[in-house]
């Protein structure tokens, strides 16, 4: 395997990262303010990709379909936080699971009358469609380019949100203590609205930037957001940073794995063979790499609350 | 206070309308509501084996699909190679595929034991939310390798061509293969139910509802739930097992996060923690998927709707409707 190979797989393991932690960083705000396990988050991430495709298959332009997936992401996360999410806080986590295991099913299933089986198809936009030359003189799709740039972007403006702002202040201080900040006179539903559409805009958002790079179609949600699990187990629930640092563990290591090993295993045996045991392991790899950190620190990498 | 039925009662007659149905079904030749019997009590068996963890243990494992799959891959596997007659192994000694079913599910047991010992051993070093997600994403494992693993067809499955075969008895009539699952959907229950009441089931308890009490009378609350978790994969990788042999067929769909959900549905829908719960929620699924389907082909929407509805307002589950809370005697 090349340098300039080697290079491109490793941009595309921090492209892909990046887009895990637009998923991760939602739920782990949901979770860390409202104490909520959302299993319904992958299909925000669609309700995006699909408002992405089809306002963009419409107007003709992406730019107008990313700003639609945003809105319609966010509005379908407040519009489940009022209805369904909020008589969930103070259940159980197995309760929270059920319901938002209905929600997925019924979102699936809504999406899928609304739109028919076949997948949407959504193209690059001409301003960053073809390669950009990288120091180095290495190539590099421009989109994938700009993803990372506007991911990275969001990770340092969700983290000026958090740590600047009067709401990043109140959302901190609903994570240390919900009962208190309500007794100081902040609307505390209101606060829970507005997270829960925080995150599912960045659901949205992650749905809407992959829609170009894959076919977007109904259950595209559901294997992000486990990954985004495990990337939180990694990293610690609750924390921003850790799910910046475990998205970019989890991306790297999946794509380089996928690429390498196959390739590392063909030194010790023939290439059919290598191909299927490589393939077969670089699937298993993120696992491996969550199970060491459970071992080594249960809590996570940053954990959040002790 | 509503008037109820005592839970004994309940499940007499949940039990024994399991059996007439198809019973009556077959006799009258409606041999497609056999299979349906059968998926019933299928289900209910892998529910049973998540309801020790989940209701039991308080272990809430979105992964039960792993050993559910791991059971099914595991007949798959001897049926394939009896049916290619290639043995599974040559070294040390010759291990041939086999599909006599006490063997299949045998080893059905052992790997999906073998499993729950490695997940569960990882995951009970967490608790709450983190085991939902980790065990969650141990059973994504399996899934993605069982996808990628080309040597049992991969994302397509495998085939099994003739049912696997029990002595004395001929597993093709559907009426006599669903006995085979009735009869084991009940051995899993006694065993639920004697369990619950050993020393091991009320210390499983006592570590549900307070760990740090139940440390201080010296009970060791990760080896008990371990032992729980294991069980509990057991039984469920067994009704794996027998669905592989009802279906004729094993795919990665088995070990998807849906069908994990799907269990959990079983379990919830029947009441957490009620020894006949999972049999009450697997009959209610069944019948939902055969009608709703039967006129839309959108039903799960509606089966999300109604799931929705019975978390946020009926909580406990139907066997909690009809026998009312749980008598602790």
């Amino acid at each position: 395997m090349t340098l300039a190979l080697f290079a491109e797989q490793l941009l595309n393991g921090i492209q892909f990262g990046v887009m895990l932690f637009l998923m991760a960083a939602g739920l782990t705000l949901v979770f860390g303010v409202m104490g909520l396990i959302n299993l319904a988050h992958g299909s925000l991430f669609m309700v995006g990709a699909f408002a992405c495709a089809s306002v963009a298959a419409a107007t003709g332009s992406f730019w107008i379909g990313l700003a639609a997936s945003l809105a319609a992401a966010a509005a379908a996360g407040a519009l489940v936080e009022i209805v369904v999410i909020r008589r969930l806080y103070d259940r159980d986590h197995l309760d929270q699971v059920l319901a938002t295991f209905a929600l997925i099913l019924m979102f699936s299933e809504g999406v899928r009358w609304l739109f028919g089986s076949f997948p949407l198809y959504l193209d690059v936009p001409p301003l960053l469609a073809g390669p950009i030359r990288l120091p180095g003189g290495l190539d590099y799709p421009l989109y994938r380019f700009a993803i990372i740039v506007a991911g990275l972007g969001v990770a340092a403006g969700l983290s000026l949100l958090i740590s600047r702002t009067r709401l990043g202040i109140r959302i901190r201080a609903g994570e240390a203590d919900r009962e208190m900040i309500a007794a100081l006179g902040v609307d505390i539903s209101k606060l829970y609205t507005v997270v829960f559409a925080l995150g599912a805009a960045l659901a949205g958002f992650a749905g809407a930037l992959v829609g170009a790079l894959q076919s977007v179609q109904v259950g595209m949600g559901e294997p992000v957001l486990i990954l985004a699990f495990v990337v939180i187990v990694i990293g610690g629930i609750g924390s921003i940073r850790g799910a910046l640092v475990g998205s970019l563990i989890v991306g790297v290591a999946d794509t380089l794995g996928r690429s390498m090993l196959p390739v590392a295993f063909g030194l010790l045996m023939d290439p059919a063979s290598a191909t299927a045991v490589g393939a077969a392991l670089a699937s298993m790899l993120i696992y491996v790499v969550m199970a060491v950190v459970l071992v080594l620190r249960p809590k996570g990498l940053f954990p959040a609350h002790g | 206070m509503a008037r109820v039925i005592p839970e004994p009662a309940l499940n007499a007659v949940l039990a024994l309308a399991l059996v007439a149905i198809p019973v009556w079904a077959s006799l009258s030749g409606e041999v497609f509501t056999v299979t349906l019997a059968t998926r019933v009590a299928i289900y209910a068996l892998a529910g049973v084996g998540l309801n020790l963890a989940l209701g039991f243990g308080g272990l809430v494992s979105f992964g039960h699909a792993a050993f559910f799959g791991l059971g099914g891959y595991a007949v798959g596997i001897l049926a394939h190679h009896a049916q290619t007659y290639a043995p599974l192994a040559e070294w040390p000694f010759t291990i041939p595929g086999t599909q006599a079913m006490p063997v299949t599910w045998a080893v059905a047991m052992a790997a999906s034991g073998i499993a729950a010992l490695g997940i569960g051993a990882l995951s009970l070093r967490t608790s709450g939310v983190y085991f939902i997600m980790i065990t969650l994403a141990f059973a994504q494992m399996i899934y993605y390798f069982a996808i990628s693993w080309p040597a049992y067809g991969g994302e397509d499955g495998l085939s099994i061509y003739v049912r696997g075969s029990f002595p004395g008895l001929n597993t093709l009539d559907p009426l006599q293969f669903f006995l085979i699952a009735w009869v084991l959907l009940m051995l899993a229950l006694i065993l639920s139910a004697l369990v619950r009441r050993s020393r091991f089931g009320l210390a499983l308890s006592a570590v549900r509802q307070n760990e740090t009490r139940a440390e201080a009378v010296g009970i060791r609350p990760f080896r008990i739930r371990l032992v729980a978790f294991v069980i509990s994969g057991m039984i469920t990788g067994l009704a794996g097992a027998l669905f592989a042999d009802l279906a004729r067929f094993v795919s990665p769909s088995m070990l998807a996060w849906s069908m994990s959900g799907e269990i959990m549905v079983f379990v919830i829908i029947g009441g957490v923690g009620r020894l006949f719960g999972p049999v009450a929620g697997a009959a209610i699924f069944v019948v939902f998927e055969h009608v709703f389907g039967g006129l839309t082909e959108h039903w799960q929407f509606l089966l999300g709707l109604t799931l929705l509805l019975i978390v946020l307002f009926a909580r406990g589950g139907v066997i909690g409707l009809l026998a009312g809370r749980e008598r602790h005697d």
